[in-house]
Parts: C-alpha cells; structure tokens; sequence
C-alpha cells in the first residue's frame, strides 16, 4: 500500500513531464515549420530582401515573382522535374498552406534589381526581347513574359533577375528541367533556349536584370 | 549544379609526426657540414634586411596569425584565403562593424593605420600562401557535419553551407573559404554571430547561425577543420 502510495504520484508526475515535453516539441514545430521561420530560411539564400545573392551559385531573386510560377517549381523539385538536389531537400520540407504564404509574400515585394550585369550587349538584348530572332525561331520573349518582363500565372518575372542565374538557366535547360515528365510547362521554352547562342542568351540576360 | 563528391580530407596520424621528425633529423645532419654551415648563413645574411624591411606588416600579423599565417590559437588562418574577404573584413575591422571582443582587442588598432593600397596587398599576398587544414575537430562527428554542409537541415530551416561557400569549402569573390579553418575559431564565430555580434550588412550568417543547435555546430566546424 504505501510502495502503490508512493508510485501513484510518481507516475502521474512522469505522465505530466512527458505531455509537456511533447507540446514543447509540438510548438518549437510549428514555429520551425511556420511562414515567419521559413521566410528566413528562404532569404538566407536568396538574399534578406528577396533579391536575389550571388553565393558560390547564383540564387534567383524571389521578389515580384509569379506565386503560380513559384509554386510550380517547388512540386518540380519535389518530383524531380526540375534537377537541384539543393532546392529538392528544401522543398521537401514545406507544407502546401506555407508555401501558398510564401509565394503571395514575394509577389508584393520589390526590392532595386542587385545589378552587375555587363552592359555592352543591352540594346541587342533589348531587340531580341522585344523582337525576337526570326531567322533563328526565336520569338520575342516579350510576347509571354510581358513588355516589363514581369510575367503572368506559370510564366515567370524576369525583370530583375541575376544575370548569372539567367544565363545559367538558358544555357542548361534541357538537362535541368522537365526531367522525365512530358506534363511539364518547361518544355515550352526548350526549343528557345537551344536555339540562342551564348552570346544571344548573354545579351537578353543582361538586359532584363536591369528592368526594375 | 551538381553535388560533390566526397572532399579530400586529411586524417592525421602518428606517421605524419615521425615523417616530419625524419625530415628535421635530415636537415641538421646537412647542417653539420662545415660548408652547409657556411652557406646558410650567407643566404640568411643576404635575405634578413631585405625580409624585415619588405615584410614588417605581414610580421606584424603574423606575430598572432602563426607562422606562413596558418593560424594560432584564437587567430584564424589567412594563408589561402579568398583576397577580396580579406579586404572586407579588414574594412569591417576599421569600421567597427565586426565588434567581437578580440576583434576590438586587437583588431580595430591593428588594421587603423593600413591604407587602401596596404590593404590590397596583403590580402593578396596572404590568399597565395597554401594553406594547411587545421584538423583540430572531432574526427568522429565529420560525417555529420558534411551532410550539415552539403545538404543543409531542412526542418530546421538552416541552409546548405555549400550553396554560398562552394562544394569544396573553397569560398568564392567576397565569400570566405572555410575548409581547414579551425574547429574552435569556426564554432566561436557562428557562436557569436548567434549572440549578435559583428553581421556584415547583408550577410545571412546571422539568421544561419540562429538556427544551428550547439552540437550540430559542433559536428560542421569539425568536419571544416579536416578539409585540404
């Protein structure tokens, strides 16, 4: 009787601790988890206002992207249609209701683009923006991403992105993207980015960096 | 982008001392012949004023900074590390951002009286000095800490060291190498950048720092320390 006195309540004191444990972890969760702790996550690399960093690989500026465009490519990475084995851990780690928050916060914000592009191509950037290159089958890029280049649903802003991740994404396409998938939006600029030389891809890249 | 491949690490074993006993034993024995002796005093008479007169800044740190600037103590290594990181901090020193209490200890007097140009040079001249891994971690803790570096810990919203520091460790323009830098400078840095010392506008180091427990620290900057 007196040991069953005793354990009583040393039980209950266990099951208390052990409940608050859990709702300690439960909540530093939630916050880990949460839109305010992943904003931050998400700005450690591309840059505290959204802009866009130049680490050891270019990191595309977030700020007044196309939420559509942004949420498409976060599933991409996921599944692995998009290759990028380090966006594909972060991916894995957001909840679909953290990243709808996340996409509609960047959309608002408009930061000066970073800069530091060359400038000796910006008018032939400029035309090929504007006009294309028909000899080449390349269409104007303004015809789908908009005369300010700020996109619209799942196609992408450019105005403002870093000119290093531009030219890396032209220059790449096709073994980055639309990776074993046919149902995949990306395919629609395949033939664009194979037909623009370097230098092409270079100039345009240059020019919409520069577009606020 | 592609992930790398496993980095050349260096595990330091009791061979490596009796190799370098061997090399000393070698060099005293050549020593030992009167004109061995003869020779080397004239070359270090013909090069010691032309080294203390040429050299009397770089002396001056590496007084603190170690011998060829690998590194002492609390003082981290330049040799090898990337020039225009070097300028910066040296900028950050002057200006009193970085503000930790050695770098006001030390620092701030030390680099005061550089001008710009000084400030170049050194840079540059310590960024071509080899460096040597520190090894002063954890061995066990290392495979941890790559995956830390490489893969970033999602969950709890810490970054992929590499995406800014490179696959290598090496650093690139304004972002320092950190392969082979000590364990214990490393871990006091993010320490304090965790306390809220010394942000360089701009630098998301704080935010990485802050969300980095205690051993998971511990585990990166000991996988660091063994880097070549």
């Amino acid at each position: 009787m007196k040991a069953l006195g005793l354990a009583l309540p040393v039980v209950m004191l266990t099951a208390t601790l052990l409940a608050v444990n859990g709702h300690a972890q439960d909540v530093v969760r939630a916050e880990r988890g949460g839109f305010e702790a992943k904003l931050e996550y998400c700005k450690t690399c591309h840059g505290l206002s959204a802009q866009g960093y130049r680490g050891w690989f270019p990191m595309p500026r977030l700020a007044g992207q196309q939420p559509q465009y942004l949420e498409n490519q976060l599933r991409a990475f996921i599944e692995r249609r998009r290759t990028n084995p380090v966006m594909a851990n972060v991916a894995h780690a957001l909840n679909p209701s953290v990243v709808s928050a996340l996409a509609g916060h960047f959309r608002n914000l408009d930061p000066r683009p970073i800069g530091g592009a060359p400038r000796q191509s910006l008018a032939i950037g400029r035309r090929i923006y504007e006009e294309g290159i028909p000899e080449a089958n390349v269409p104007a890029c303004s015809a789908c991403h908009g005369t300010e280049g700020h996109g619209q649903n799942e196609i992408p802003r450019l105005a403002g992105q870093l000119y290093e991740y531009t030219v890396g994404q032209l220059t790449g396409w096709a073994k980055v993207r639309g990776q074993g998938s046919a149902v995949d939006t990306s395919a629609i600029m395949a033939p664009t980015a194979h037909n623009l030389t370097r230098s092409q891809v270079e100039a345009v890249a240059a020019y919409v960096s520069n577009l606020p | 982008m592609s992930v790398a491949v496993p980095h050349r690490m260096h595990r330091p074993t009791p061979l490596d001392k009796r190799a370098s006993f061997n090399g000393i034993g070698r060099i005293s024995a050549l020593l030992k012949s009167a004109l061995a002796k003869w020779v080397a005093l004239a070359l270090l008479a013909s090069i010691a004023p032309a080294v203390a007169g040429e050299h009397a800044v770089v002396r001056n740190c590496t007084w603190c900074h170690g011998t060829s600037a690998q590194g002492y103590t609390v003082a981290p290594r330049l040799a090898g590390q990337r020039p225009l990181y070097l300028e910066r901090e040296i900028r950050n020193f002057r200006d009193h951002i970085r503000d930790n209490p050695f770098s006001r200890q030390y620092m701030w007097g030390a680099v005061a009286a550089l001008d710009p140009g000084a400030v170049r040079e050194l840079a540059a001249y310590f960024a071509t000095i080899p460096p040597r891994p520190a090894n002063d971690g954890d061995w066990g803790l290392s495979a941890r800490g790559r995956s830390i570096y490489m893969e970033g810990i999602p969950e709890a919203n810490v970054a992929a060291c590499y995406a800014c520091h490179g696959p290598r460790a090496e650093g690139i323009r304004e972002i320092p190498r950190l392969g082979g830098l000590s364990s214990s400078y490393l871990k006091a840095r993010l320490e304090q950048w965790g306390q809220g010392y010394h942000a360089t506008p701009g630098s998301p180091m704080p935010i990485v720092a802050r969300s980095l427990a205690r051993d998971e620290i511990e585990a990166l900057t000991s996988y660091l320390s063994f880097i070549r």
